[in-house]
């Protein structure tokens, strides 16, 4: 209960720190824009080949533009880690009661949250651009669903990553390792059927791509709703295997100080 | 309701918890703790009694911060107990961490916060809220002299300001024991005086148990009731900053000499011969001793030099300082080790 509280006063203070950021802001709205944009132009005439043509590319890319968001956003979650740790206002967290686990589930769920609104924007820009959430509005649901697991997934794994490193260049590096591959790992830009099939085998095992297919079901193909519930289980799954990691990796940082 | 638990300290433990003049709110036992390659505490002891302000004195890289981040259950030690309000640090951090405030090295504030949010979040991890939590935060501001800034960004406040903020930070859950680490580096002469009057106010109002790390010795010397010497990971020497200049035979006395053509070897051995006199040194025309008594003594050396044919510039004498302290029980001086200081 206690956990639940301080994660609470931690989400807040984080949203409120973030909306006193204009420049952080107009990025997070201006980049989903540009993605979609761009990969909508770049790929239209090869990205969904292989489909029948019952959706467009652009419709095909919606989802996975919303994935790619909330991944990348989750990867780089732990640099709000790193300017905690570095401003000290960690440690006072840690001499004070303050629960190790709230202290990460508060950099999660802000990080989800963000996620969450980057998906709205997109599926708003979307739909001018004559995309239609075959499921309807559980379809809407399910999207922002798998973008915020999506996205908690990746900044549990990089606020752990962050705690080990301590060091921004090191985070960065990482974040790069880990982001790109895992993209061109998955099927956001392109369907299954353009893909070799070793890659195709990596997409299975990879948390990308789970939330890919939860949120590309209901918006090209209505309902498939036992393969989405089945998706975001594992991503549920994902964010707690992730943000347990992060919790731990507490102890790593507690032995260096 | 802590007092009980002093006497339950494990068996076998010769360290004094409980002595004729009261309650130890702070208890370390030989605390060890390595990084890779640095010992960074080789046998830590010490205590602190409930309501004292504690000074741990020594340069850059001693062990002092390593010390604080120990008993405030920031890191644990890989040897040796601590006790802090009762409570073992090793044991049971989380009863610890209510009863302690921590104003870290480095500050704590968070940037983007105003004054007031920063203080409340805090409180709210204490488990406080509501309107008594409001009323502390308003009661601390002003007892900090930040007011008038609490609703501002933190980002924008001067050093003085954003540390005031971080004691305020470590005091809002009223705890009974306090750690300042360094409270006054990198401020400025003013905004450290105002700070040594908060800490002496707190200390007398607040009935706080202080334990204050500094490499500034009239630091300790105007804060402390007692201070401990740490150099290389150990405690050289503790007690009353009184008991330690006392502790050293008597005041320095310098004599600055006219023209005496060279003759400064002469010089010295007269000095040397005046009873009471030791460690006589020179420095070109100044000779440095130590008396038991300066006033008395300065009057013997002026005659003998006087009528030696020395003549005399000018002559000083001084009581010891804890430099001198720190001087006699390391055997270096205090700001050549700051120099080599790591961390």
């Amino acid at each position: 209960m206690q956990t639940v509280r301080q994660t609470g006063w931690m989400v807040v203070r984080q949203a409120r720190n973030l909306m006193r950021e204009p420049i952080w802001i107009a990025m997070m709205v201006i980049q989903p824009i540009l993605w979609l944009v761009l990969y909508g132009q770049l790929n239209k005439n090869t990205g969904a080949q292989g489909h029948d043509a019952q959706f467009t590319y652009i419709a095909f890319l919606t989802p996975g533009v919303v994935c790619m968001n909330a991944f990348f956003g989750g990867t780089w979650a732990g640099m709000a880690m790193i300017s905690d740790l570095d401003r000290h206002v960690v440690d006072r967290f840690l001499a004070a009661p303050a629960s190790r686990l709230a202290i990460i589930l508060s950099q999660v769920i802000r990080a989800g949250i963000t996620a969450v609104l980057q998906a709205v924007i997109i599926l708003v820009l979307a739909l001018a651009l004559g995309v239609r959430v075959r499921a309807g509005f559980p379809g809407w649901l399910a999207v922002f669903a798998a973008s915020f697991l999506l996205a908690m997934v990746f900044a549990g794994f990089s606020n752990g990553i962050a705690l080990l490193l301590r060091r921004e260049a090191s985070m960065i590096a990482t974040a790069n390792f880990v982001g790109l591959p895992l993209m061109f790992l998955s099927t956001i830009l392109v369907t299954t059927l353009l893909i070799p099939g070793w890659i195709r085998a990596i997409t299975r095992v990879n948390p990308v791509n789970w939330g890919v297919e939860a949120a590309r079901t209901p918006v090209l193909y209505g309902n498939n709703w036992g393969s989405v519930g089945f998706h975001l289980g594992l991503l549920l799954a994902a964010t707690a295997v992730t943000s347990l990691f992060a919790t731990w990796c507490f102890r790593a940082y507690q032995r260096s100080i | 309701m802590w007092v009980a638990r002093i006497y339950a300290h494990p068996e076998g433990s010769d360290f004094p918890c409980l002595d004729s003049e009261g309650v130890d709110a702070i208890v370390a036992e030989e605390l060890r703790k390595r990084y890779r390659t640095v010992q960074a505490l080789d046998g830590v002891s010490f205590s602190v009694r409930e309501g004292e302000v504690f000074g741990l004195l020594g340069p850059n890289g001693a062990g002092k911060s390593t010390t604080v981040r120990v008993l405030t259950t920031l890191t644990r030690p890989n040897s040796g107990r601590a006790f802090v309000a009762g409570e073992d640090v090793l044991a049971h951090p989380t009863r610890v961490r209510h009863a302690i405030g921590y104003v870290a090295q480095d500050s704590g504030v968070d940037w983007e916060a105003t004054g007031r949010e920063n203080l409340l979040l805090q409180g709210r991890i204490h488990g406080m809220g509501g309107a008594p939590l409001h009323a502390r935060v308003a009661e601390l501001l002003g007892l900090v002299g930040l007011e008038e800034a609490a609703d501002r960004q933190a980002r924008g406040y001067s050093g003085g300001m954003k540390r005031r903020l971080d004691v305020a930070i470590g005091l809002v859950h009223r705890p009974s024991v306090l750690f300042l680490d360094e409270p006054t580096t990198g401020l400025d002469p003013e905004a450290r005086a105002a700070m040594w009057l908060e800490v002496e106010r707190l200390a007398k109002e607040h009935n706080l148990t202080i334990l204050l790390t500094t490499h500034y010795l009239e630091e300790a010397d105007r804060l402390a009731e007692r201070v401990a010497i740490v150099s290389r990971g150990r405690v050289v020497v503790e007690g009353r900053p009184e008991e330690l200049k006392a502790g050293l035979r008597g005041d320095s006395v310098t004599v600055e000499l006219g023209d005496v053509d060279g003759k400064v070897e002469a010089a010295v051995e007269v000095v040397r011969r005046i009873e009471g006199a030791s460690e006589v040194s020179a420095d070109e025309r100044q000779i440095r001793t130590r008396v038991p008594n300066g006033a008395q003594a300065i009057p013997a050396i002026l005659s003998a030099l006087e009528s030696g044919g020395f003549p005399v510039a000018s002559v000083t004498t001084a009581r010891p300082s804890l430099d001198d302290v720190y001087l006699h029980y390391t055997g270096r001086e205090f700001s050549a080790e700051d120099q080599e200081g790591g961390h």
